[in-house]
């Protein structure tokens, strides 16, 4: 399978994007953000870091970027769009996700491994995790309090788009284990459709175990076993 | 023509700037404080003379990308 790994000014999470889709085998590829084509590519993901500069609201200015016209027609069409970090951020403004990610509650950059619960394996982001496992993945992060209207959050939780929860080593879902303040330790979503999914930890940067845990694979697996199905869409 | 954008967080976000800053102004002998909320200020000059045409559209931009409307809201002056 081909990933698009988009790149825009700031990025800093590309690389190691690419580097995790290659360590599983696949290929990936760069695609600047003034592209208007995805090139073919099966899926995409939208990487971590500040891109532009994290100028008027994170994620604010790149949404506007021609690349993310091509992702918003990619997605419309179903295709897979996985959103790590100021990806998430970026889905978020761009009205690919629900709700917003704000500045942590206690205004500190968090860069340490958390612990996370899959609340839906039924998705194309989490069908390879196996049930009951507590995944252990890093942040780095200064902005990934996740916010949404109460509306909103009950119709994330009545239509099972929350995918991962902050929780502590056993599985609890503590505040002390809330990294961040999210609402519910929300820690990633999906949108209804199920083919847009975002979340601040960085399932790229644990998915060899000499980087303290290779548990991002089981995220990446989730999506290379959905993009290989027969029922997955064409591009 | 100059419009003055003013961007605040919803009362319903948690506003821990806000907070950190009511703090400060406290332990400096601030006393009667309520509440800070901590937002944005924008300024924008302009061309042209139809104020009300271009109220409509930074009204516009406002909503949809000066602020978020999601976790913010905006106040639009113009002078």
């Amino acid at each position: 399978m081909n990933f698009a790994v988009l790149q825009f000014p700031a990025s800093n999470c590309d690389q190691d994007c690419v580097h995790a889709v290659r360590v599983l085998g696949h290929s990936a590829s760069l695609l600047w953000h003034k592209e208007t084509f995805l090139g073919g590519a099966d899926a995409v993901i939208i990487p971590g870091g500040f891109s532009y500069g994290d100028y008027l609201r994170t994620g604010a200015i790149a949404r506007f970027s021609p690349v993310m016209q091509a992702v918003q027609g990619f997605a419309a069409e179903g295709g897979l769009v996985l959103g790590i970090c100021n990806g998430f951020q970026i889905l978020c403004e761009a009205g690919l996700l629900p709700g917003a990610l704000v500045r942590n509650r206690d205004l500190q950059f968090h860069c340490e491994q958390v612990f996370l619960k899959t609340a839906n394996l039924d998705t194309p982001f989490t069908s390879r995790i196996p049930a009951h496992k507590i995944l252990k993945i890093p942040i780095a992060h200064g902005e990934g309090c996740y916010y949404a209207d109460p509306g909103t959050l009950e119709a994330l939780f009545s239509r099972r788009q929350v995918l991962w929860q902050y929780c502590d080593i056993q599985g609890a879902l503590t505040d002390n284990a809330n990294p961040n303040g999210s609402l519910m330790n929300i820690a990633g979503i999906c949108n209804e459709r199920r083919n847009v999914a975002g979340l601040m930890p960085h399932p790229d940067r644990a998915c060899e175990c000499i980087l303290g845990s290779a548990d991002g694979r089981f995220i990446f697996e989730s999506m290379i076993a959905a993009l290989q199905s027969p029922a997955a869409p064409r591009h | 023509m100059k419009a003055k954008i003013i961007v605040t967080p919803k009362k319903a976000v948690v506003d821990p700037q806000g907070k950190t800053v009511q703090n400060a102004l406290e332990q400096m002998g601030y006393r009667g404080i309520r509440a800070v909320h901590v937002g944005k200020y924008l300024e924008i000059e302009l061309d042209g003379t139809d104020g009300e045409a271009v109220r409509r559209q930074l009204d516009q931009a406002a909503h949809d990308f000066l602020s978020n409307p999601i976790i913010e809201d905006y106040r639009l002056e113009m002078e």
